[in-house]
């Protein structure tokens, strides 16, 4: 039993904030304050501190086929960011695409315990499971890309409603997968082509009458009809172009009602100043859409100044970003599936572009008033590495540092620009909300994102002493900021790994997936399909429970409205 | 009573092709259907008995066996950990970790194989597609220093020349171009061969790419092909549907190697700019494409990895095995799957010789003959369970079909990590 004594509990699940409250733990389990306190309780004293629930980042890549060709194509990101091994704990290196043990230690540290691996193709599924087997100290799930699968498309064409869904059920079984993931629907087929789609109506080549639209339809629907625990995790059309605002107002109202997660809505909130023209955010047009659309939940994807790599599905993307930028670039198209690309880039606070960057996701964020439709991500390591969420946190909570680094920033950009006006600074427990509560309530994680009695032990003890002693300096606010940065005690499933700022022990977390169950009727037409256009045959392709060691299948069910568990 | 096994994975090379059918009877392969002849190989060789370990030249036991390894790495300042390309991916999970908390030098096949294919992607990038968008859309193929024939014979039937959906009609949908030195079995079958100059494939490379770019090039041929082949190829390059380059040890292994692989990565990401093309290098042993994967993955490096100094370093031409051994720096050698005595250039073929090695290797290699210790392990996809890469990235995972007699190498590594963290 662990006994975590006399901290400030932020539990916006539970409605507490920073009140003075006891923690128990027994099993793995948070638990009611035993009448009589038993011998032999390990006591973290935890007065004057900041209790939370373990951190939740529900879209990050941290592990995968995608994930690991950036490693590998980036020894430049690695050579001055490594660590050494030290007793039991294994050696890494990385920036912005840290090896799978490193990123496992560096979450514990920033007291984070569940994380979603946001994309990879099923074919692929295998690969990040393996990566994810080698990621410690967090609880995990995967994310499988649908949105240009063959089998779905044809489904779509003809209008084979059932037949779709059992096969995105049994994809999910096969994939062992947590949620349908959507990337620029039709537009990743389209690239195979060499083209794209730029809006909902855009055709797909080669599927008759399909559509983006239809697509992210047709799957919000047996997503639902499914009752998986989170609903679509959509990509949209447009990313990163100054058109983007106004194609995700569409879609929002598109998928309004369906019940979808758009992810990193910074990267697709930009428009042009004049028609066309300049590069500007349109975080106003879209948090007011997204005010609008109730039945949505998002999360942002903040640029973090300085180096980071993008990878993602979208193959479309990160070729015109290797025509713009020239960099190295990695393009991989998966056979019947999906595709995607990488290519790293630089967000540099004093061009006009990652400034206007940098300020949409701020803006989102200060912008949409319901903390718990919005989750807190950079889209590691897309805008920027998910170590670096602390920054994030303190530039939310602080308008004068926000002040501060916009004075750095291009003039030309603050001409106009709504973030110089936005005043509102988070508090604690909206942090809480938007790092723990919210995306475990978006996943569907009953048993995460909170301290209620029942709640799996994860909480992240922080102190107002910064971890390497020295005193924080923060003196405007009732509790410190500067303190998040690292956390101080670490309880993973009720085992204290992480004690003074040093993990003492490494766990290997458990990997989410669901089942949600399918006509067997479905395999014999798969296996003449999967005859006729994969390499890999329909026997070799599912993933077997012995290849998922830590696995646990979340159950489905009629799904609860945002809101409430 | 016989038993027959479908969709068998066989491991032999990076193809990993996993529709052969294994027939068998108490615990001996009868026949096998499918297979290529290396594959036959692969799997009629296959030796099921139980084999002790062999500590200098005596059958010992296996305590016996890790007592003497035990042995060799506490006495070790400068230890190599080498091979990998054979393993199945969680032995090499288990090899990367073994050599992290060694504080080895990790370093695979590769670098003496694609090693430059690693090196060019690191500094041009790489646009690839899976083998089956070779075999549903590719209607352009461009075969560079490599001869599939003899090295990945299944794969023009299984891939490129197999009927798919926008290529119904096979070979017949598509333009087969090969570069080489030399005529080969392949070339054979290509619409067009072109015979460069042995050396100049850099010139070439780099004279396509200005063609394709539309810039002039001077000279009446060059690598000893004419220009105005090569203007009509570059237009061919940029007027397919879905072109794919495949390369080999022609381009990795002569005059040029990284520089070389880089040129045409570069030429294909340009082709990008008129068309759709991709390039997927011809790896060979069944799992060197995991070997870099999981090396990556654990250090963020894809081989040539030293943890000496307590972190991952990497150092192509510095803890490249043959170089590492060639110095002299190797004091002792853990030998995992490949077989360097017999392959690698005679210097660091020496060096193996002098220094303490311990080997896992299924069968009695040149290398497992003269170690120090052998360790005879199971065969993965035969008697072990476990996941192999494609070359084109795509993670199997191989099932066994007979029980196993021996440890497989994860299961020994697990014990060699044990002894090391004593």
């Amino acid at each position: 039993m662990i006994h975590i004594r006399g901290g400030n509990v932020y539990d916006p699940a539970n409605g507490i904030n920073g009140e003075v409250r006891d923690i128990w733990i027994d099993g793995g389990k948070i638990v009611e304050a035993p009448p009589v306190p038993p011998g032999g309780v390990d006591v973290i004293e935890a007065e004057g501190m900041i209790v939370f629930p373990g951190g939740v980042d529900m879209h990050t890549h941290v592990a995968g086929s995608k994930e690991n060709v950036g490693r590998k194509l980036r020894p430049e990101d690695h050579r001055e960011h490594v660590r050494s091994r030290s007793g039991f704990l294994r050696s890494g290196s990385g920036y912005t695409v840290p090896s799978t043990f490193l990123s496992g230690y560096l979450y514990a540290e920033m007291g984070y315990t569940t994380v979603m691996e946001a994309a990879s193709a099923p074919l692929m599924a295998r690969h990040a499971h393996e990566e994810l087997d080698d990621l410690p100290m967090v609880d995990k799930g995967l994310l499988v890309t649908m949105g240009n699968n063959h089998f779905i498309m044809d489904c779509v064409a003809r209008g084979e409603r059932e037949r779709l869904r059992h096969y995105v059920a049994w994809l999910l079984e096969a994939t062992r997968g947590y949620a349908v993931k959507i990337v620029n629907p039709g537009g990743v087929e389209n690239w195979k082509w060499g083209r794209n789609v730029a809006s909902l109506d855009d055709g797909v080549i080669g599927f008759d009458g399909v559509t983006p639209r239809k697509i992210l339809e047709s799957l919000a629907g047996a997503s639902r009809d499914l009752g998986l625990p989170h609903d679509i995790h959509v990509h949209g059309l447009n990313l990163g172009q100054p058109r983007s605002a106004a194609t995700t107002r569409e879609t929002a109202a598109a998928l309004d009602g369906r019940g979808s997660h758009l992810c990193h809505l910074q990267f697709l909130s930009y428009r042009g100043r004049e028609e066309g023209h300049t590069f500007r955010s349109g975080a106003g047009p879209v948090a007011e859409a997204v005010r609008a659309a109730k039945d949505l939940t998002f999360d942002v994807g903040q640029v973090i100044f300085g180096q980071a790599t993008t990878m993602t599905s979208d193959g479309p993307l990160e070729f015109s970003l290797h025509q713009l930028t020239g960099h190295k670039w990695v393009n991989d198209d998966v056979e019947a599936e999906s595709g995607g690309g990488i290519l790293p880039v630089v967000y540099d606070r004093k061009s006009r572009v990652g400034a206007e960057q940098w300020m949409t996701g701020l803006e989102l964020f200060l912008l949409i008033d319901d903390p718990w439709r919005l989750a807190l991500t950079t889209d590691h390591p897309n805008g920027g590495p998910f170590f670096c969420y602390p920054q994030v946190i303190r530039l939310l909570m602080d308008r004068d540092y926000r002040a501060e680094i916009l004075a750095s920033l291009p003039p030309k950009c603050l001409e106009g620009a709504l973030l110089p006006d936005l005043t509102r600074e988070y508090g604690l427990y909206e942090i809480a909300v938007i790092t723990r509560a919210a995306p475990a309530r978006m996943l569907g994680l009953r048993s995460k994102g909170h301290l209620g009695a029942g709640a799996d032990a994860d909480v992240a003890v922080y102190d107002r002493v910064n971890v390497d002693g020295t005193a924080c300096r923060c003196s405007r606010f009732a509790s410190c900021r500067r303190a998040l940065s690292r956390v101080r005690h670490l309880v993973k499933g009720g085992r204290w790994v992480l004690r003074h700022g040093r993990i003492v022990e490494e766990v290997q977390g458990r990997t989410f997936y669901v089942a949600p169950g399918y006509d067997p009727a479905l395999e014999s037409g798969l296996r003449e399909y999967f005859e006729q256009t994969y390499t890999v045959s329909f026997d070799n392709y599912a993933i077997v429970d012995e290849e998922i060691p830590g696995g646990e299948v979340i159950s489905c069910g009629e799904k609860k409205r945002n809101g409430s568990f | 009573m016989s038993e027959r096994v479908e969709n068998v994975i066989c491991t032999f090379c990076g193809c990993l092709c996993d529709d052969i059918i294994v027939e068998h009877d108490n615990g001996k392969i009868l026949k096998v259907l499918r297979a290529c002849a290396n594959g036959q190989g692969h799997f009629r060789e296959y030796d099921p008995s139980p084999r002790s370990p062999r500590l200098r030249g005596k059958e010992v036991s296996w305590e016996e066996a890790y007592a003497g390894a035990s042995a060799i790495l506490r006495e070790s300042h400068s230890p190599l950990v080498y091979g990998l390309s054979s393993a199945v991916t969680e032995a090499q999970r288990r090899a990367i970790e073994f050599a992290d908390r060694l504080g080895a030098v990790v370093d695979s096949t590769s670098s003496v194989c694609h090693g430059p294919t690693g090196l060019a992607m690191q500094g041009v990038g790489e646009p690839t597609c899976t083998l089956g968008e070779v075999r549903n859309r590719a209607d352009l193929l461009l075969y560079w220093g490599c001869n599939p024939a003899a090295s990945h014979p299944r794969h023009f039937a299984r891939y490129s020349t197999a009927k798919g959906k926008l290529t119904p009609e096979g070979r017949r949908d598509r333009t087969m171009v090969i570069v080489d030195v030399r005529p080969t079995a392949a070339t054979k079958a290509a619409d067009l061969f072109l015979q460069v100059e042995q050396g100049r494939d850099f010139e070439v490379l780099a004279a396509l790419r200005a063609l394709v770019k539309g810039r002039p090039v001077r000279g009446e041929s060059i690598g000893a092909i004419p220009r105005e082949i090569l203007i009509s190829l570059a237009g061919r390059l940029k007027s397919c549907r879905y072109g794919v380059a495949f390369m080999g040890m022609g381009l990795t292994m002569t005059r040029g190697r990284d520089l070389n692989v880089a040129e045409l990565f570069s030429l294909v990401s340009d082709l990008n700019d008129y068309t759709r093309f991709s390039v997927i290098p011809m790896r060979g042993h069944g799992n060197v494409a995991g070997a870099d994967q999981v090396t990556t993955w654990q250090s963020g490096f894809p081989f040539a990895v030293s943890f000496a100094q307590g972190y991952p370093q990497y150092g192509p031409g510095e803890f490249t095995a043959v170089d590492f051994l060639a110095r002299g720096d190797a004091d002792a050698a853990v030998i995992i799957a490949s077989d360097p005595v017999a392959h690698f250039p005679r210097r660091a073929a020496d060096r193996l010789r002098t220094i303490p090695t311990i080997v896992l290797d299924p069968v009695e290699s040149l290398t497992a003959a003269e170690a120090t210790i052998w360790m005879p392990t199971g065969v993965a996809g035969i008697d072990t369970a476990g996941s192999s890469y494609r070359m084109d990235g795509v993670p199997l995972r191989l099932r066994p079909f007979f029980k196993a007699a021996r440890p497989s190498d994860e299961e020994v590594l697990a014990r060699l990590i044990e002894e090391v963290r004593r």
